[in-house]
């Protein structure tokens, strides 16, 4: 008799898993149910663990100057895409989330975004910030954040910043550690997303710009005598040891805090480590390899409206004059560390703290990563192209270079 | 879970311990008033749950799970409320739980597959619509920003704007701008006008599906745009790049004059095939199984990959039962000391979670700083992982690693279960210690341990975390211009293929999930049908 009794209470508990199982609606995402009569008076957002906090404040002020209930749901930064993507069809998802620009492209494609005005505001973010929201001439959504890599250098190694990718190996080398430089790579796949400056610094971008900025699908330039002239140049440094795909990005990382190494081609996540032990660093601009100004991708975050939303006034006004506004930009570098998207706060970012300043000016020459769907065709091939050059086992760099632009063309246009 | 009985309750109870506890043991067997009393709140809270759960279900227009939960919770009263139907009383959980997370899954992968689900094709017709208008607005460039106030006369609302040089207009849904001069001002901004009374922003907001929906056109020439406001307190001009025709439907662009139509492909279409995104979700019959056999991507490695997976497969079960039966034997032998901690220390690699386990050993394979050129091979510089058949090898060592103290586990138990008198009398009789083991221990083992054999090939044969996570399918060769790489099995191939970059085709995946499920299933029930013969020896 005890298992019926157990049972039944198992059986309680089943119905009511399965009655929001089968309604693909999980606990805690009931908010934004906004019907007819309802609570029109409330917002949902998603935001991340990171953010919660100054989000949590924000929402306060939000309800007290204008009477509309802030709902908060926590969610998993990975998570936030696809459940946003599932979601906002439902009627059941957020009106407003957190999320990455470069998602924009499967966001836009799958209709659950909807385009933010920001009006006269537009010029008072970063250019690179509203270039990377924007996709296909509409801004979706308010940036918050932006990330990009600069060189950490040991400031006790090397006193000054190189002038050149020679420069700085021929400064690395003199200062006499076990290695010059130091990026950390992957055995099988390279490291595109780190060692895109030095390609920008031959010229050769993944795709072409349209007129307003944006990035133009047809136009791949990956392939181009520029390109070509870095495929000869990645195969060089690999034969000469310098970039090294053995050298993972923890590796990488443990080596520059223990001195081994006076430059580190990194990004802001790894500079606390690096003043956490005792190391003297300074963020400089990435040296140009090939002669260019070199360019790594920015990464930005933002908040997005969802298309869906029952509360579009209420989400466009929290967006602008709350997320937008320099007090919570401010806040959300606090707690995040990365470079507020809006002007002002950035300023006053970079004036606090010379880390942020050096990563900050590399990011003024940064170029938002594409979220156009056809980057999914570049990221196939272009690791991989590039750990076989560094590691001289595909043959003559240019030949192999070629193969994949030609690769990802024909992945493009099928 | 157990009731307290109120002893002092029962003025009648027997007088000697013994008899006390006999009528106690017949009332826990024949369930008590208590019992009764916990079933019918038991039974009325799950009552309660379902009929809450489906007046939620139909709110959102649920209808099919909906009279599913209340089905369910029916039959569970009339299972639970009555005497006997004893089995059906302990399947009924069972059962459940097997719909809700198997049956249930598995008839969804089933229809999705016949779908065109995916990046672009996430939704109804209608949010693509709505999508498509939303994206379509455009703001006029280098128009003015208009202060607006929101006005309301008998249910109809307005917008009572001011532009930058201070002019005051006003108009609504269908009524163009028009000059009024009597509006009262606020500093420089229009906030009210006779007749009409102004909305609050908590009024605003009550509104606010209406309003961010208006759009007041600037004149009588539609191509002039139409001001509409994101956040009830400034008004843009805007124009529409595209108009729906809801009679014909169709898109057409304004700028190219281009007409879009639904042709039943789940997307509006030009004549020269260029699709609007997004799409909507449409049912295309056995398109994705077409494509997984015709997509190039997977035509051209898929012979190698699928040869790859069944010899992972099938060297994995090999190498972890023989290593795992191996050292079951060695432990099983009564003059082996301390065999307890021996076998705590078998267990370990099966208690480390496999997704760290495979990231510890990618790290310890690495070519130059890893342990296992490092230390154990003197500073040799072996390619582990970037090697095609070191790769090969080192996926189905890891492997080994993760999955013999699981084999271990289950020889060791059905070790236990051999009679010893059996090998007492093949001993007897002469046989050597290996004949013994051949064909006296490995047989009556295989009875207990096939079933597990055939279920541990068909886990290795969809082993995605491991591959994805130790080489991530790879090395790949460059030369050959395809996504997969010499490690990947049919699961990473499939995932390569359907999850590109950052879109999803949820179709091809589950119609290729079907495909593979086909496969194995096929070989697990040609194995037990082979299994059956073992099982006649006993």
């Amino acid at each position: 008799m005890k298992v019926t009794k157990r049972s039944i209470l198992v059986f309680g508990a089943i119905a009511s898993v399965s009655a929001l199982a089968l309604t693909g609606c999980g606990a805690g995402s009931t908010g934004g149910d906004a019907d007819d009569k309802g609570d029109a008076g409330a917002i949902t957002v998603w935001v991340d663990a990171d953010r919660a906090g100054v989000l949590k404040d924000a929402a306060k002020d939000f309800t007290a100057d204008t009477g509309v209930e802030v709902k908060l749901v926590q969610k998993e930064f990975g998570d936030i895409r696809d459940q946003f993507v599932q979601q906002v069809p439902t009627g059941k998802g957020p009106d407003v989330a957190v999320g990455a620009h470069d998602w924009l492209g499967v966001l836009v494609d799958n209709g659950v975004v909807a385009p933010v005005e920001l009006g006269d505001r537009a010029g008072e973010f970063e250019k690179v910030a509203v270039d990377a929201f924007s996709y296909d001439g509409q801004v979706y959504g308010v940036p918050y954040a932006i990330e990009n890599i600069g060189l950490l250098r040991n400031a006790d190694l090397v006193p000054e910043a190189p002038t050149s990718y020679d420069d700085m190996i021929a400064k690395g080398k003199a200062a006499g550690t076990e290695y010059a430089f130091l990026v950390g790579l992957d055995p099988e796949a390279a490291d595109p997303y780190h060692l895109y400056p030095f390609q920008t610094s031959f010229g050769a971008p993944v795709f072409g710009t349209k007129a307003d900025g944006s990035y133009n699908a047809e136009d791949l330039q990956i392939g181009n005598d520029g390109g070509k002239a870095f495929a000869t140049w990645l195969g060089e440094q690999g034969k000469a040891g310098i970039l090294n795909t053995n050298i993972t990005g923890d590796l990488a990382r443990e080596n520059f805090n223990a001195g081994k190494a006076p430059f580190f081609l990194t990004g802001p996540w790894n500079a606390p480590s690096a003043t956490e032990a005792g190391l003297n660093v300074v963020v400089d601009p990435i040296p140009s390899a090939g002669g260019q100004p070199a360019q790594p991708f920015a990464g930005v975050q933002g908040f997005f409206l969802s298309s869906e939303s029952k509360n579009k006034l209420a989400a466009s006004e929290f967006l602008l004059n709350y997320i937008g506004s320099e007090e919570v930009q401010t806040a959300l570098y606090e707690v995040g560390g990365r470079a507020p998207a809006l002007t002002a706060a950035f300023e006053a970012a970079v004036e606090s703290d010379p880390l942020t300043a050096g990563f900050g000016a590399v990011g003024a020459d940064a170029v938002p990563m594409p979220s156009i769907p056809e980057m999914g065709a570049v990221w196939q091939y272009w690791g991989v192209t590039e750990a076989a050059i560094i590691n001289g086992t595909g043959g003559d760099p240019v030949a192999l270079w070629e193969k994949m632009a030609a690769d990802v063309q024909a992945a493009i246009s099928k | 879970m157990t009731i307290t009985e109120d002893q002092d309750a029962r003025s009648d109870a027997p007088a000697t311990p013994r008899q006390r506890r006999a009528a106690r043991i017949a009332e826990a067997a024949g369930g008590g008033w208590g019992l009764i009393l916990l079933k019918i709140v038991v039974l009325g809270l799950i009552l309660a749950l379902a009929v809450y759960a489906a007046l939620v279900l139909i709110r959102m227009d649920q209808w099919v799970p909906a009279v599913l939960v209340v089905a369910a919770a029916l039959l569970a009263v009339w299972i639970y409320s009555g005497r006997g139907r004893l089995p059906a009383k302990y399947l009924m959980p069972g059962l459940v739980f097997l719909f809700v997370f198997q049956v249930f899954a598995a008839l969804y992968t089933g229809y999705v597959a016949f779908t065109n689900y995916g990046t672009g094709h996430n939704s109804t017709k209608e949010s693509a619509v709505n999508a498509l208008m939303l994206s379509a607005q455009e703001r006029v460039p280098d128009s003015p920003e208009y202060e607006l106030t929101i006005l309301d006369q008998l249910g109809e609302l307005s917008f009572l704007v001011t532009d930058p040089d201070g002019e005051v207009l006003i108009g609504g849904e269908d009524r163009p701008l028009e000059e009024v001069d009597d509006a009262e001002m606020r500093g420089g901004k229009a906030v009210a006008l006779d007749g009409y009374t102004t909305l609050e922003f908590a009024e605003i907001v009550a509104n606010q599906e209406r309003i961010s929906e208006m759009a007041v056109p600037l004149s009588d020439d539609p191509n002039d745009g139409a001001l509409r406001t994101p956040d009830g307190s400034i008004a843009y001009v805007y124009t529409s790049t595209l108009v729906y025709d809801e009679a014909a439907g169709t898109m057409t662009d304004t700028r190219t004059g281009v007409v879009y139509s639904d042709i039943g492909t789940g997307a509006f279409t030009a004549e020269d095939g260029t699709e609007l995104k997004p799409g909507w979700q449409i049912v295309v019959g056995f398109d994705n199984f077409t494509r997984a056999f015709a997509e190039e991507s997977i035509r051209g490695p898929f012979l190698s990959v699928l040869v790859w997976t069944f010899a992972f497969a099938l060297l994995s079960v090999l190498t972890c039962f023989a290593l795992g039966l191996f050292l079951a034997i060695v432990f099983n032998d009564p003059r082996m000391k301390s065999k307890k901690y021996y076998r705590v220390l078998m267990i370990l690699p099966y208690a480390f979670p496999g997704f760290l386990s495979a990231l510890v050993w990618a790290g310890m394979m690495n070519q130059e700083f890893g342990f296992l050129n490092v230390v154990l091979f003197g500073g040799a510089d072996i390619p582990w992982l970037t090697n095609e058949w070191l790769a090969k090898a080192s996926i189905i060592l890891v492997n080994l690693w993760l999955g013999f103290p699981y084999m271990f586990l289950i020889c060791t138990g059905a070790l236990q279960s051999i009679p010893e008198d059996v090998q007492e009398a093949a001993r007897v009789d002469g046989a050597s210690a290996w004949q013994v083991f051949r064909s006296i221990k490995l047989p009556l083992l295989l009875v207990a341990v096939a079933p597990l054999l055939i279920s541990s090939f068909a886990f290795n044969f969809n082993n995605f975390s491991l591959i994805y996570m130790l080489t991530g399918g790879g090395p790949r060769d460059v030369t050959a211009g395809v996504n997969v790489g010499a490690t990947d099995i049919l699961i990473t191939m499939v995932y390569k293929v359907a999850f590109v970059g950052s879109s999803a085709d949820y179709g091809l995946a589950s119609a290729f999930s079907i495909i593979i499920f086909i496969l194995v299933a096929t070989i697990s029930v040609l194995a037990f049908r082979r299994t059956k013969a073992l099982e006649d020896l006993n």
